[in-house]
């Protein structure tokens, strides 16, 4: 729309030109030059093609290894986006970067928690000594197999490079899998072959590839029942079931899109956050790679049932496996007429675009990943006006969690209120829980609601040898640290709510006593440092001198000086910030407090601030 | 947006306008360059330079052959409708296509849109005025609304954009050489007694000259002595060379300026003035009708004075004792009592309100957001809108084998008519004057950006640098004039003015652009081409 | 005056630290609060942009919402039960301005800014030796005659961003880049100003709280000390460079224009103004 200035001095590439055309396909420029007399533009044209933004930006990310200014221009000269704000969209995402490229490949190598408790430091300072280009990463959602490594590549598809069966990466297997571009195969499950699972009953048993093996494997089931009873009834089964999201706020599903339906206004949308990115979180990841098909179905029963004839599935940037195997998925399902103008032969249409974030926490908070599917920086909105009637391009959006959306498939083939009668009253139905740490088994469990904290160990085969429990990290760096005294604690919404902590996305990390809590609350601190959009003053600049107070803890510091000052940017932060980032910035380090776990710990380690900044 | 590039000369007006296309409306430029205005727009129609009546002729016949006209209105409200549809008729999108270089589809597409929407304004600038039609152009422009009722609306309506802060009121205070203070007629005898009567004197029954009735006048020896207020001829007229020598004509020159121009230097007796916006008491009417307060904040330099204490100390010279002193507060007051659409605008109600549009008739009287609203009324308040059956006539200066290129000014954002202001602030963004040439052009005439070449026309040669624009129409140059002292484009720009409106056809040149010659490698050919 | 756009506003009834009041359905609670005359701390709102409620000085309690709620851009409902200065909104009200304070440079800040720090008792000086903790310490921009942008000031409101965007100019030469504590106020790729779509309409410098963005003038006379606002005095007038008649606030000092600014509350302008408005008036001392 507007009369832009582009002034970079290089020219795009034909690698960047052919990425981005690519990118934008069935789009095409904003700019129409009908002839030397007559020229097509103006706003509509361009709002409507902003949301190209982030899938260009990915395209000339890979295609030259970085966002160089000659291709950004012809982004946004192609998009009429100004190129200053699509510097700033391109700066905000960790997976984008502004120079050009020190190498092909990118080692982006995660030290959060649950890594760092396995040498993610060392792997980082050995593969730097042989010559790779590193970054530390915050988790990379592989904390069942630690430390992992994401291989971004220039030109080719990216990698996710982990030991396969427990032990720690050798710089020797990350070479091979780069020679060989080939990601570590998925995770076994460790429940696998289970007659009581139903989220994961086909994860490890089915071809995530394969569109006619899902059938055999009861797919679609659910799909074709969900048409013949139509949308109402779909919506009613939900509500009777009692099924609330799963990403961590447990709101009712039933009640988000009986919400949306009701909506007048059109178009109306379906958004899978698929962003899992919470520290500790790798539950999504599980089935999208096993079961990759599941949850295309789930997508296609949701948006037919609320009338949204547009569904989005956001994916984290992280997740190569996962995402390859979705588009596939999303192929296939075109191709058999089970996604597209006439789903199924029903006469409805649902259109289904996969997009892949780009290395942004906050993203996964579901404004914030309005605005980046937007093509927009991911900051969160200030709610409300609430997505369900303001969602999307400001349109009616219901937006589910991976997990929270292929219970719909259960629910819609057994009656809600037969889905309702397990679990416990208030928590009805299975949970997913990620279990790292210092147990023999780590990796996703699917129980049923009521299991407690012990339950779950145990499944997970106990502590390793050696180890006393010493705090279990619930719920996420957004939850909180428990100690021992809860492991007879049922992990249901209403327990662990009444106990002061949240079940979050599912986390259960596992400290033992010779973990440095410290250094673990610090890089809990230096997350949220490092993952705050930076809109909004208590988040942004609360969540740094949380840190540097914790890194004064870890250099000797007493906690009692510090309480005041902790005490206060967590209230600030937690009333005033505009979104749960920063809301919850604060909580699992005043729980580790509260604990005691920070009392009379010197620093143990120097690893203090390594790495990521 | 016809014929204006507000978003270089109307910056602020045109956040206005963004704001409204934010909120869904539609925007159409037309113009012979796609500008920045041309590049917010939903369509930009390229027209040749000088055709905008067809272009305007060509839309109007499709609204009535479609079926789009508004017909309850111009049954109501306006007169020389049939005789208007005869006179157009043949001005089908194919040949109104051939005469504009608009492909007939978008001319169809503009006519339709603008007729069906439920609100529509045509804004205008000098690409519509600076042409020796350039009343004509705006009256076809008039017929586009009076089609469609697309006037006298809340949201509709036509609207020319002022390239001086106060030129409006300069008309709304009678400096016009047929009005009286309120466009109120001189040949009026009514309205010329009213005047005579508070003024205690006697007012010439006949209009007086337009600016180039006046040069006219001087060149017929008519005109003898002249007191030029704020206006720099020398510079801004079209054929420079004519001013000059006509102003040298004169017995006596007197000229009332803030700055030392060219026409300053001519004067016999010159008159230092307090700069309007910044050394002056005073009011302003904008585009909009709005008359608003000027205030002094500096005091004027050296033996500059307020032009107010000018005038009465020449009139106090000139034996004429009954002024006193009067401050801008008295004279605005005096001012209402003789301009009704003034009347109710006290210099109590300017400082507190900001702004009041006229007309604004009594004390109570909100002031007017827009005019022509009596054209809805039942009956017609006043007269009936005419339709105009205007010519469409190229610009004069035709182009031909000699002077093959078509020259038009433009203007640039940081800059100001001839820079005389804007010359004194460095700005970033100024590139300094040169000649935009379309690709094909440049490749044709063998010259590259930053060449410095001779750009000739009818009039004159002056030296400029290229320009190389990409997507600019082949056969269409530009260039700002902002810049006399290094590059007088006013040598080459055409003398033709509109008869209607004494405005000069800034807009339309014939040009031909040769490359510069080494000395002693002379082409033959190029040099025995110079006129 | 618009005689389509008139409508009879709604009344709607909430309760504002206790007393009950009504309030123009559609109005915010800020807009609530100064019609009560209940003096309420802003930096990133403005009158003549759009609220994007990221400072959160000026939140306020709720009943029924979990956290603070920015009342800047929240609008009332029905039943509202607000409270202003609650022991919690004076705490976040209280470390917003400590956490600013002790990231940037506050002292050119309006007068106002430093009433509501010392009113909040905000003691930025808690969070650490300023040598050891994290500042937007830099040097100042300094890249033509007209503007200096001196981000070591800047609380990131976002108002310049707003004023060069959507909200006014739409000429959308700086945005925000980078993220967190590194988020900052760029051009694409930090080019220059002189580099970039800026066209100096100087809208961004209009609505800067804090003096981050300034005329070179007022940048070059604090350089030497003898920038004085208590001996300006400030005329409004009317631009003297088109018809559009944009009101201009010309600020004197010793007889000279030392700044333009426009008044936000103008039809015409709010606020706004183009590069030659802003920067011209330089002819006036030629």
């Amino acid at each position: 729309m507007p009369d832009l200035y582009f002034g970079a001095t290089d020219e795009a590439t034909d690698a960047e030109r052919a990425a981005v055309a690519e990118a934008i396909a069935g789009f095409g420029p904003v700019v129409v030059r009908e002839s030397e007399r007559l020229v097509h533009a103006g706003r509509a044209r361009t709002v409507e093609r902003r949301q190209l933004l982030l899938p260009a930006l990915h395209a000339l990310q890979r295609a030259s290894g970085w966002i160089s200014p000659g291709g950004l221009d012809h982004v946004c000269s192609e998009l009429e986006v100004p190129p200053a704000e699509a510097y700033g969209v391109a700066t905000f995402y960790h997976l984008f970067t502004h120079e050009p490229p020190r190498a092909d490949d990118t080692l982006h190598v995660c030290d959060d928690v649950a890594c760092r408790l396995f040498g993610a430091v060392d792997l980082i300072d050995d593969l730097r000594a042989e010559g790779h280009y590193v970054k530390a990463s915050p988790c990379l959602g592989q904390c069942e197999r630690g430390p992992a490594v994401m291989v971004q590549r220039t030109g080719r598809d990216d990698l996710t490079v982990t030991a396969v069966d427990g032990g720690r990466v050798t710089t020797a297997e990350v070479a091979v899998a780069i020679d060989t571009a080939t990601s570590t195969p998925s995770v076994t499950l460790p429940q696998a072959g289970s007659g009581d699972l139903r989220l994961l009953a086909r994860v490890g048993v089915v071809d995530p590839s394969s569109l006619d093996d899902y059938r055999a494997h009861g797919g679609y089931r659910a799909l074709e029942a969900a048409l013949a009873m139509g949308g109402d009834r779909v919506i009613a089964e939900v509500t009777a079931s009692g099924l609330s999201g799963r990403g961590g706020a447990a709101f009712p599903t039933g009640v988000k899109w009986r919400g949306v339906a009701d909506q007048e206004g059109r178009p109306r949308h379906l958004v899978c956050n698929a962003d899992e990115s919470e520290p500790g979180t790798f539950k999504d990841r599980v089935v999208m790679e096993g079961d990759p098909f599941s949850l295309v179905e789930a997508m296609t029963v949701a948006g037919t049932a609320i009338g949204a004839e547009q569904g989005w599935l956001y994916i984290r940037g992280e997740y190569p496996v996962a995402t390859a195997r979705l588009r596939h998925a999303i192929d296939e399902a075109y191709a058999a007429g089970l996604l597209g103008g006439d789903v199924a032969e029903s006469g409805i249409r649902f259109d289904l675009t996969l997009r892949s974030g780009a290395g942004a926490y906050i993203c996964g908070e579901e404004t914030a990943l309005f605005n980046s599917l937007e093509g927009k920086r991911g900051e969160p909105r200030n709610k409300p006006p609430f997505p369900t009637t303001h969602g999307l391009f400001g349109e009616p959006t219901a937006i589910n969690n991976v997990e929270t959306l292929v219970n719909v498939l259960p629910i819609v083939q057994m009656g809600g209120e037969a889905y309702a009668a397990e679990g416990t009253e208030r928590s009805p139905g299975t949970k997913l829980f990620c279990l790292s740490g210092r147990v023999n088994r780590p990796g996703t469990y699917e129980v049923e609601f009521g299991a407690t904290l012990r339950d779950l160990m145990d499944l997970a085969g106990g502590l390793v040898d050696g180890s006393e429990l010493r705090a279990v990290m619930l719920g996420g760096a957004a939850g909180s640290f428990v100690g021992p005294e809860a492991l007879d604690m049922p992990l249901t919404l209403e327990d662990t709510r009444v106990a002061g902590a949240s079940l979050g996305s599912g986390v259960v990390m596992v400290f033992d006593q010779h973990d440095d809590l410290v250094d673990t609350v610090r890089r809990i601190a230096e997350f949220f440092r490092d993952e705050s959009c930076g809109q909004c003053v208590p988040c942004r600049v609360g969540t740094v001198r949380q840190e540097e107070v914790l890194v004064r803890l870890g250099r000797g510091s007493h906690i009692d000086d510090e309480r005041d000052l902790l005490d206060d940017l967590a209230t600030v932060m937690r009333d005033a910030s505009i979104c749960g980032l920063g809301q919850t910035a604060s909580g699992a380090i005043r729980s580790a407090i509260e604990l005691g776990l920070l009392d009379g710990i010197a620093a143990t380690g120097g690893t203090e601030g390594e790495g990521s900044r | 947006m016809w014929g204006s590039n507000a978003r270089n000369a109307h910056p602020i007006f045109f956040h206005h306008a963004l704001r409204g296309v934010a909120n869904g409306a539609r925007m159409w430029t037309v113009d012979p360059r796609r500008t920045g205005t041309a590049k917010f727009a939903d369509h930009w129609l390229g027209l040749n330079v000088g055709t905008d009546i067809g272009l305007a002729h060509g839309v109007a016949r499709e609204i009535i052959v479609a079926g789009l006209t508004n017909d309850e209105f111009i049954e109501h409200a306006t007169t020389g409708y049939e005789e208007f549809v005869a006179f157009v008729e043949p001005w089908t999108l194919e040949h109104t296509s051939a005469v504009t270089g608009v492909p007939a589809e978008a001319i169809r597409d503009l006519a339709h849109a603008y007729a069906t929407a439920d609100k529509a304004q045509i804004c205008w600038t000098l690409g519509i005025t600076e042409h020796h039609t350039g009343v004509d152009n705006v009256q076809s422009l008039c017929n586009l609304s009076l089609l469609t009722g697309h006037v006298g609306r809340w949201g509709s309506g036509l609207v020319p954009l002022r390239g001086q802060n106060n030129v409006q009121g300069g008309g709304d205070m009678g400096a016009l050489p047929n009005k009286l203070t309120g466009f109120q007629d001189v040949e009026d005898d009514e309205a010329r007694a009213k005047f005579e009567a508070a003024w205690d004197c006697t007012i010439p029954p006949a209009n007086g000259w337009n600016l180039t009735q006046m040069f006219e006048a001087m060149e017929r020896d008519e005109l003898k002595a002249v007191y030029c207020i704020g206006e720099n001829p020398v510079d801004s007229e079209a054929d420079a060379k004519h001013a000059r020598a006509m102003l040298e004509r004169l017995d006596c020159l007197v000229v009332q300026d803030v700055f030392m121009t060219r026409t300053v230097e001519m004067a016999d007796v010159v008159f230092p003035a307090a700069l309007g916006w910044a050394e002056s008491d005073g009011t302003a009417t904008n585009s909009e009708r709005r008359v608003q307060r000027m205030r002094a904040a500096v005091p004027p330099p050296g033996q500059a004075r307020q032009e107010v204490e000018i005038i009465n100390d020449l009139a106090a010279a000139m034996g004429d004792d009954r002024w006193g002193n009067p401050t801008p507060e008295d004279l605005w007051e005096e001012l209402r009592t003789v301009s009704p659409m003034h009347g109710g605008m006290s210099w109590a109600r300017l400082e507190q309100e900001g702004g009041i549009q006229w007309p604004c008739p009594t004390e109570d009287h909100p002031g007017s957001p827009f005019l022509h609203g009596r054209l809805w009324e039942r009956p017609v308040g006043g007269r009936r809108a005419p339709f105009s059956c205007v010519e469409d006539q190229p610009p004069l200066d035709e182009l031909s084998d000699d002077f093959p290129l078509r020259l038009t000014t433009v203007r640039a954002l940081d800059s100001y008519n001839t820079g005389v202001q804007t010359e004194h602030f460095n700005s970033p963004i100024r590139t300094g004057e040169a000649l935009s040439l379309s690709v094909a052009d440049a490749e044709a005439l063998g010259v590259v950006d930053g060449e410095l070449v001779t750009v000739s026309s009818r009039r004159g040669s002056i030296e400029m640098t290229v320009e190389v624009e990409e997507h600019l129409a082949v056969g269409l140059c530009h260039t700002t004039f902002h810049f006399p002292e290094t590059t007088d484009v006013n040598q080459i720009t055409s003398d033709a003015v509109d008869p209607k409106a004494g405005t000069a056809e800034f807009k339309a040149a014939a040009i031909r652009v040769d490359k510069l010659v080494a000395e002693g490698q002379a082409d033959g050919e190029l040099v025995g081409d110079r006129a | 005056m618009n005689e389509t756009a008139v409508s009879v506003s709604t009344m709607v009834e909430i309760s504002l630290d206790g007393e009950s009041v009504r309030v123009p359905e559609g109005s915010t609670i800020l807009d609530a609060c100064r019609r009560e005359g209940i003096n309420t701390p802003t930096l990133c709102w403005a009158e003549n942009l759009t609220p994007v409620n990221v400072c959160r000085v000026c939140v306020v309690e709720v009943e029924g919402s979990r956290v603070l709620v920015p009342s800047c851009s929240r609008k009332v409902e029905e039943g509202m039960v607000v409270a202003t200065d609650t022991e919690r909104v004076r705490t976040s009200r209280r470390m917003v301005y400590e956490l600013l304070a002790s990231s940037v440079e506050m002292d050119r800040a309006a007068p106002e800014v430093q009433a509501w720090i010392d009113h909040y008792g905000a003691r930025p000086e808690r969070m650490g030796d300023p040598a050891e903790i994290a500042t937007q310490a830099q040097p100042v921009k300094v890249q033509d005659d007209l503007y200096v942008r001196d981000y070591e000031r800047c609380i990131l409101c976002y108002k310049c961003v707003e004023a060069c965007g959507d909200d006014a100019q739409h000429t959308y030469a700086i945005a925000t880049a980078g993220r967190g504590f590194g988020a900052h106020i760029s051009t694409e790729h930090d080019v220059s100003l002189p580099d970039s779509a800026c066209v100096y309409c100087g809208n961004c410098i209009g609505v800067c709280p804090t003096g981050a963005l300034a005329f070179k003038t007022e940048h070059d006379m604090r350089e030497a000390g003898t920038w004085d606002e208590s001996r300006q005095s400030v005329a409004t007038t009317v631009c003297s460079f088109c018809g559009v008649g944009c009101n201009l606030e010309l600020h004197v000092q010793d007889e000279r224009i030392v700044k333009v600014t426009s008044p936000a509350d103008h039809s015409v302008t709010y606020g706004h103004l183009c590069i030659k408005g802003r920067f011209g008036w330089q002819h006036a001392h030629a």
